[in-house]
């Protein structure tokens, strides 16, 4: 084996001990950046022996056995957690007292640690990208590396982000706590804005390493069936994951051999992945059960799901769809997702009442640079057969993108629409 | 990546003794919240079962117990996981239960990927 195959067969076996690594160490020393630290102090110990020794025959056994060591050899060394070490001596006492074996308890606490983890790494205190960066590290276990090329920035640059949001979790006082019951469910939303976040920077990029960009998806995927694991009676979770599982669906339909990205109602449905849209059904059927159906994500889950019900694009529920839209507007003062909302709206009832939708949107402002809006507004002037309007709009939409290719689209629906006029 | 594993064991072996048992289910229990398990089942003795068989372009029916099998499935799990060296330490672990657990087990974890396009390829 070449040291390159070693090196990833190493970095393997750790990320399959990961969880159980930090869970166990954090719940050790009560601290879980720290926790991080010996997880990763691991891994570098895995990474010098190993090639020397060959790989042990229980290399579990051998990480966590190590990561215990370093954790207790921290507790002895640190004379500012004496007392820390006291409370964690009688802990274990305890433990090995009414458990005949200790590692019991921390598999029973498995989960309970893992949701420490996820609202530790996600706590609100803590910028949108240093959570995305450190959800990454310690849940996922990514390297340095693996993020800098996900998120397209320097390793130094997650490096730092990563210590610096440890460094403040300590500070604060957050290096080991759950939130409280009460304030369980705004805490859950910055963990579930940080899954998304994930996902859609894998999802929607444009560019980056084909490789590493993706894997953000599966990430976030794997965080979204966590939470729903660790957290069932959560109904958002069920409609994150329900919406992530639905969108991933389309993912073998959304290129075409050149890459080019192919709009939604052009693709071809017999390419989306039908085990995946049925996980995201039964996910989005558990988070409505719950009482959830009403939620950001579930909402827009729903919205995906009568996409992924049609066979056909003809057979698109659209009035179903402009009505979700319209609960999502409840939720949500967006423009953004009005313009959606005119779209189905369109479809549903007609040009005439899409276009009474975008052009409120026109007079509130607040879309001046967005090119769909015009793009939207055009295609509705189009189809009422107002085509020097159309025209108009196509120009102006053409105006306002930076992508070459959408914008010689524009032109040419421009022209279209031109041509129409004159007949 | 999507993956099947397959456990399979020599014909006529016994069922896991409950220590394994609970060893299976608290590693699967801790691989869903870790959220790499898809699924997973345990299958039923083959007497319950039966194969469906073409031969020289005719179908034939067998009911369970197949006597002819020499290596019998038990049971799968499916797995998401970033490659195949992941997969083959999950198996491994998995496979060391048997041994700590049920040493007089003997059987092959056979770990294959999905054709099928992963989550976001």
């Amino acid at each position: 084996m070449s040291a390159a195959d070693l090196q990833h067969t190493i970095l393997a076996v750790w990320r399959i001990e990961q969880p159980r690594l930090i869970t166990s160490l954090s719940r050790m020393l009560r601290d879980v950046p720290l926790a991080e630290d010996l997880t990763q102090d691991t891994l570098v110990a895995a990474l010098e022996h190993w090639p020397a020794t060959g790989v042990p025959q229980n290399p579990g056994a051998w990480l966590m056995a190590t990561a215990k060591r370093r954790a207790l050899d921290h507790l002895r060394r640190g004379q500012m957690l004496a007392r820390k070490h006291d409370v964690i001596q009688s802990d274990l006492e305890r433990e090995q007292h009414t458990m005949p074996d200790p590692d019991a308890a921390l598999d029973d606490a498995f989960g309970d640690e893992l949701l420490r983890l996820v609202f530790t790494a996600c706590h609100p205190l803590l910028s949108r990208e240093a959570r995305a960066a450190l959800a990454l590290r310690m849940i996922c276990g990514l390297t340095n590396e693996e993020i800098a090329r996900a998120f397209l920035i320097s390793e130094e640059a997650v490096a730092q982000r990563i210590v610096r949001a440890k460094r403040k979790l300590s500070d604060s006082g957050l290096a080991y706590e759950t939130p409280a019951a009460d304030e369980l469910s705004e805490r859950l939303a910055s963990v579930l804005e940080v899954v998304y976040l994930v996902f859609n920077e894998g999802y929607t990029a444009a560019r980056g390493d084909e490789w590493h960009r993706p894997q953000l998806c599966n990430e976030a995927l794997r965080l979204g069936r966590m939470l729903t694991a660790i957290a069932p009676r959560e109904p958002e979770t069920h409609g994150l994951l329900a919406l992530m599982e639905l969108n991933a669906s389309r993912n073998a339909a959304r290129t075409d051999a050149q890459g080019d990205p192919i709009l939604l109602m052009e693709q071809d449905r017999a390419r989306w992945d039908l085990l995946q849209i049925g996980r995201g059904l039964r996910s989005l059927a558990r988070a409505q059960a719950l009482g959830g159906g009403g939620g950001f994500y579930a909402l827009q889950a729903a919205i995906v799901a009568c996409h992924a019900r049609a066979g056909r694009p003809e057979d698109t529920n659209w009035p179903a769809i402009a009505s979700l839209y319209a609960e999502l507007a409840g939720l949500i003062k967006s423009p953004v997702i009005e313009l959606n909302r005119a779209v189905a709206v369109g479809q549903a009832d007609g040009p005439a009442a899409g276009l009474a939708i975008v052009d409120g949107l026109v007079r509130d402002g607040g879309l001046e640079n967005y090119h769909l809006l015009p793009t939207v507004r055009g295609d509705f002037l189009e189809r009422l057969g107002r085509h020097d309007e159309a025209r108009i709009a196509f120009e102006a939409a053409a105006n306002l993108t930076a992508n070459t290719r959408e914008r010689s689209m524009l032109m040419r629906r421009a022209e279209a629409a031109a041509n129409r006029a004159l007949q | 990546m999507r993956f099947m594993y397959i456990v399979t064991s020599p014909k006529g072996h016994v069922m896991p003794n409950p220590a394994l048992m609970e060893a299976i289910n608290k590693i699967s229990e801790r691989e869903i919240k870790a959220g790499r398990m898809i699924d997973s089942g345990g299958l039923m003795p083959v007497a319950t079962g039966a194969q469906v068989k073409i031969a020289d372009k005719a179908l034939s029916v067998i009911d369970g117990p197949f006597v002819e099998a020499k290596e019998l499935i038990g049971g799968y799990a499916i797995f998401e996981l970033r490659d195949k060296e992941e997969a083959v330490a999950m198996a491994k672990e998995f496979m060391q239960l048997h041994i700590e657990h049920m040493p007089e087990w003997e059987g092959t974890c056979e770990v294959r990927a999905f054709m099928t396009a992963p989550p976001c390829a």
